[in-house]
């Protein structure tokens, strides 16, 4: 039950980036342009996403187990600190460099895009090389 | 600042980021699971044995939303219009693999999920990725 669960959630999440037109980096880099042409559309998508997902979220956080009996995975962490900050400055700028974030670039490269495909994979060797540095750093504290 | 009402698609935007919600809502409530698409991947590259299929099952979801998305409603998908060279998306691609890993999410992770649940700290990471998304597309687009 909980793989076909994923597996669906997975197609429709993929659908709503489709409909959004968030799959489009022109359309993306259309909303990051304040100064150019600006297309407000993301913002309706992180509208319209969010008004269902703060009910969603409100109901989850009352529960100890999901519907299909699994362990709730909500994230614990507040911490406000230098990576985080720093990390989402690095992704900001990779997003605003090609339109890709991490959801569009995977959708866009099953429609066999080969730019969405290069991007996949440079996207996932940047999170390898943060397990290489993040270990070391574990490995080597100063 | 001026509107692009040719690109502006404001019913399409409010309906996909609809489903957006929906697929998170039900990630969590179905199977409680945060859907952030940065954590759900990275996770596969340090597998953990128990930690692995529920990634795959979503990712191939996701991958193959185009093939049935044309099947179901043809006509509906936009082409992608990608001007970034090969070069600026490989360096794309890595700034946003290590920038998600570091931060911990991206757009959906904190801007959709993080943004949901009330999240300060997902609120700090959405503002940081977007003001540097700005920045960006400033420089690239007016500056160069």
């Amino acid at each position: 039950m909980n793989r076909i669960s994923e597996f669906f959630i997975g197609l429709l999440f993929g659908w709503g980036l489709l409909i959004s037109g968030m799959t489009d980096p022109g359309k993306v880099l259309g909303f990051l342009d304040l100064a150019g042409a600006w297309d407000p559309s993301l913002a309706f998508v992180m509208g319209g996403a969010i008004l269902v997902g703060v009910a969603g979220f409100a109901v989850a956080k009352k529960r100890t187990r999901s519907f299909l009996g699994a362990a709730m995975h909500l994230p614990t962490s507040r911490d406000i600190d230098r990576r985080l900050i720093i990390g989402s400055l690095t992704f900001g700028a990779g997003w605003g460099l090609a339109g890709f974030c991490p959801g569009p670039g995977l959708v866009t490269m099953g429609s066999g895009e080969p730019k969405a495909a290069l991007f996949v994979a440079a996207m996932i060797g940047g999170m390898a090389l943060f397990e290489v540095l993040d270990r070391r750093a574990v490995s080597q504290p100063n | 600042m001026s509107i692009d009402w040719i690109h502006f698609t404001p019913w399409t935007a409010l309906i996909g980021g609809v489903l957006l919600g929906v697929a998170s809502a039900a990630f969590i409530l179905i199977n409680g699971r945060v859907l952030g698409i940065s954590g759900i991947l990275g996770g596969l590259l340090v597998p953990r044995r128990g930690d692995i299929n529920w990634r795959v099952f979503f990712l191939l979801g996701l991958i193959l939303a185009p093939v049935t998305l044309s099947w179901a409603l043809p006509g509906v998908i936009a082409a992608p219009r990608i001007e970034a060279s090969n070069l600026a998306i490989v360096a794309a691609g890595l700034l946003v693999g290590v920038g998600t890993r570091y931060g911990s999410g991206c757009t959906s992770g904190h801007g959709v999920c993080g943004l949901s649940r009330l999240s300060l700290r997902s609120l700090v990471a959405t503002m940081a990725f977007m003001a540097s998304g700005f920045i960006i597309v400033y420089v690239i687009r007016h500056r160069i």
